[in-house]
């Protein structure tokens, strides 16, 4: 009898119904899409990388001449490779762009979830899903409209440089900052706002006391996604910040970043020469700290669950 | 007392900076609509643009913008929908779906410049398949696949699980649930989010200045046979875009009135991306009507 | 109702070779075991009641009967399900074929966001069922059966999401009823509905019930003494008692049945 059981139940296995065939199709449809999706950051981090390194490995530029370096003069019979100037103004846009729009976004954030959550929220969300929505060429010509005429008259310099790319970097970031501080902020926990108003605390001090501390990494990974974004982003910097290749002094002299630099230089140079592996390799360094970016994002939101 | 006075100067403040947000939006689309429109005519919209002279137009580049857009669309949105629903109905928690979920995210915030360069040295350079149509739309698809991705998933995980139970109650085989009874349900937020991704790669520039190219053919728009290379329709053609063509006018542009066409351009961008917004939630909201009939249950 | 067996007849009877019934069934969730070890028949036209207190295992155990819990991860299970002499649990048994022939319909209505006619028709459609005529007979007679019929006829076409949550339910039992399942398993069927739907929905429970087998989780005491033929006590995983319907309400053997029915009475 046991046998006669095992028997037909192997029959039901070897059968091929039409649904096994609609599953099949299914999932290797899906294989498919999926492998596609690992193939193509597989191959751009090979690629990228393979290309970045060749600086150092067939230009023979020491790490510590293109890190270190400040002197960028890419052609010639002599050239050197500093990239630091690249380097220190991508750094510095993207910190001061973060430090504009953070205490931007937050206060949007808390205007939107605590102060009038009603219509708020239903004010702010289209205008930080259309600051989104704005393509960053767009924001780069109001910049060079707007904004660097502005710095000339008011600051000295020629209004380009560090000052107008970060001020343009920090619109373009609030939108990222103001949403995830903001579902950070409606996904507390109610009970939490009211026992601390129910101790007689003012909003203020429950926001500074209470809720801020509490969502305090997520407002974080808030502000490194925005980071990411003001690190990567192109060309709205690129037709701000002037484009010369140093170390800025002040906020109001023209200055570069790693992406402007590539944005000008990558149709200039030929595949291959020294130029234009230097170039990859700020592209290598791009990428890198994109890595780091979204590593940071993930030990943030590590500590959000606990 | 304090206390008091302190909460009142914080809110005020709170408040003060969340409408200056709303006045950079307002000054922003201000600007750039009162100094675009009125440059925006029929035929600054569908003449071809000159290199020295005034009076050129964005025709060729609105139009290959378009195509492009759809091009890019007919790779990404199948290609996102399978990796989507993998993702959001088949994947089961452990390593493999952590590792996708990491490439995800990391393609999601990869620098779209980088996406370019790469797109350079392998769709331009090795594939040889040069400054085209094709090239930019292989681009943008690594740009924006990690999007659709996400938007497929979770318009898949918002269906309600008993969806899923109903249909396999019923002894049908998971893709005809995913396909038949679960699809039709995700695709209003589908939708909505396609287009508002459609608007994001409407704009993006950056990844496509060394793949569509920065320059474009002399078009015939008589000519619709996708092979000849003067025809709109060829795929293998280089494309500058409308974005593209923003930032090559603000850098290197010649004309005397560059400023206005600029202007006009970026005008014609943003309306562009508005229109796609106000479009995503008009369509969202009425296929989701539709599905439900919930205007027979009020 | 002279065609149905009484307990100690069903309880005494040989293994029959049409029966339903499951051999120390265990289902764990990891390693927690959620049910454990149980053996109970479902006779044929007679609807069996699973009572217990909330995470009892009744509703997982219910759905372990048509392999439901494979679609959770991390779900296992030991033991057999027996139906027509086969092992539906073993390893190798092609689920989704199975399913076919057992019905379900859960505590929340849930139509698919199709027409009505499209709900009844989507299963038999996918099933083999073709040309209109055919499936348009299997819509009647399943809205017929789900005493709906007369409701809807008329609307036939109109999303299945514009009827009343009464009018939901049944429609999902018309749709479980349209691939002819042997068995019908409910998940407290009545528990989202008002007075007047229970009823209907009790109503239809008792004509249903002469022609197949039904396995209802109920917490409605009353509902489990009007509608059930048998009724199996469960607590945290276990089966604590199981008999006649009247037997158990009445005159429990077990004293944790007899103050679980008694405090949910009173």
């Amino acid at each position: 009898m046991q046998n006669n059981e095992t028997m037909r139940v192997q029959d039901r296995k070897s059968r091929i119904e039409k649904h096994h065939i609609e599953d099949l199709i299914g999932r290797s449809y899906m294989s498919l899409c999926v492998l596609l999706l690992i193939i193509s950051i597989v191959s751009m981090v090979y690629f990228v990388t393979s290309k970045g390194i060749s600086t150092f490995a067939i230009d023979k530029v020491s790490l510590a001449d293109f890190f270190f370096g400040t002197k960028w003069s890419p052609e010639g019979d002599n050239p050197t490779f500093g990239a630091l100037p690249f380097i220190a103004g991508s750094f510095i846009t993207t910190l001061l762009a973060a430090l504009i729009a953070s205490p931007l976004s937050i206060c949007a954030a808390l205007f939107m979830t605590e102060i009038v959550p009603g219509w708020g929220k239903k004010l702010l969300q289209p205008v930080i899903e259309l600051l989104s929505g704005i393509p960053s060429v767009v924001y780069g010509f109001v910049g060079l409209s707007v904004i660097v005429p502005f710095l000339r008259n008011v600051f000295p310099g020629q209004g380009i440089g560090v000052a107008a790319g970060a001020l343009v970097l920090s619109v373009m970031i609030l939108p990222t900052i103001t949403s995830v501080a903001a579902d950070a902020l409606s996904a507390l926990p109610r009970n939490l706002k009211e026992s601390s108003f129910a101790l007689g605390a003012t909003r203020w001090q429950t926001i500074s006391r209470v809720i801020l501390p509490t969502t305090l990494p997520a407002i974080l990974t808030g502000v490194v996604l925005g980071m990411a974004r003001a690190f990567g982003e192109a060309l709205a910097v690129q037709m701000v910040i002037g484009n010369a290749p140093f170390i800025p002094k002040s906020l109001f002299e023209s200055a570069s970043t790693l992406t402007s630099v590539i944005t000008l230089g990558m149709g200039n140079t030929t595949m291959r020469s020294p130029h234009n592996n230097a170039l990859w390799s700020m592209a290598l360094v791009l990428m890198l700290m994109t890595f780091l970016f979204v590593f940071i994002v993930r030990l943030l939101e590590k500590r959000r669950s606990i | 007392m304090k206390a008091r006075a302190v909460d009142k100067i914080a809110t005020i403040v709170i408040v003060t900076l969340a409408l200056l947000i709303v006045a950079v939006l307002a000054g922003l689309l201000g600007y750039i609509l009162f100094r675009g429109m009125s440059h925006i005519s029929w035929d600054f919209l569908t003449s071809a643009p000159r290199k020295i002279r005034e009076g050129g137009g964005i025709g060729p580049q609105l139009f290959n913008s378009l195509f492009l857009l759809i091009l890019t669309l007919l790779i990404t949105v199948p290609l996102g929908l399978g990796a989507g629903i993998y993702m959001a109905e088949y994947a089961r928690p452990g390593r493999i779906t952590g590792f996708i979920r990491l490439i995800v995210e990391v393609l999601s915030s990869f620098p779209s410049i980088v996406v370019g360069l790469f797109g350079l040295l392998l769709i331009v350079n090795i594939f040889g398949l040069g400054f085209s149509l094709v090239s930019g739309a292989l681009a943008l698809t690594v740009f924006n696949l990690p999007l659709m991705v996400r938007i497929t998933e979770q318009a898949f995980r918002s269906v309600p699980a008993q969806q899923k139970e109903a249909g396999f109650a019923l002894g049908l085989s998971k893709w005809k649930i995913v396909t038949t009874v679960l699809f039709p349900v995700a695709l209003p937020a589908i939708i909505t989010g396609t287009i508002l991704s459609a608007g994001r790669v409407f704009g993006e520039a950056a990844a496509l200045m060394f793949t569509a190219g920065m320059s474009s053919p002399r078009l015939d728009f008589g000519n619709w046979n996708p092979l000849s290379p003067s025809s709109p329709l060829n795929p293998f053609r280089p494309a500058e875009t409308l974005a593209v063509h923003i930032w090559k006018i603000n850098s290197e542009g010649l004309a005397p009135d560059a400023a206005q066409i600029a202007a006009g351009a970026s005008a014609v961008l943003v309306i562009t991306v508005l229109i796609f917004n106000l479009v995503a939630r008009y369509v969202g909201r009425l296929i989701y009507r539709k599905l439900t009939a919930s205007r027979r249950m009020n | 109702m002279e065609a149905t067996l009484t307990a100690p007849q069903i309880l005494k009877a040989p293994k029959m070779e049409r029966d339903f019934r499951t051999e120390n069934l265990s289902i764990f969730y990891g390693t927690y075991e959620a049910v454990k070890g149980i053996s109970l028949p479902f006779p044929e036209k007679s609807v069996t009641a699973l009572i217990g207190p909330s995470g009892c295992g009744k509703s997982t155990f219910l759905r372990s009967l048509n392999r439901m819990n494979d679609e959770i991860s991390g779900s296992t299970s030991k033991g057999s399900i027996w139906i027509d002499g086969v092992d539906i649990n073993a390893p190798g048994t092609d689920v989704i074929k199975l399913r076919q022939k057992i019905g379900m319909v859960w505590q929340k209505p849930n139509p698919f966001y199709k027409s009505i006619y499209e709900n009844i028709a989507f299963g038999p459609k996918y099933h083999g069922v073709k040309g209109k005529k055919a499936l348009d007979e299997i819509v009647e007679s399943s809205l017929r059966r789900a005493a709906l019929w007369d409701e809807v006829k008329d609307r036939l076409k109109d999303s299945a999401l514009a009827l009343s949550g009464g009018q939901q339910q049944r429609l999902c039992i018309a749709r479980a009823l349209s691939v002819n399942p042997q068995i019908l398993l409910l998940d407290e069927p009545a528990s989202a509905l008002d007075p007047v739907s229970t009823g209907k929905v009790e109503e239809l429970i008792k004509e249903l019930k002469e022609q197949l087998r039904i396995v209802i989780v109920t917490h409605n005491m009353q509902q489990a003494a009007r509608v059930s033929d048998f009724t199996a006590y469960f607590y945290l995983g276990q089966l604590i008692e199981y008999g006649m319907t009247e037997k158990v309400f009445t005159n429990p053997e077990n004293t944790m049945t007899q103050e679980y029915i008694m405090g949910r009475f009173g």
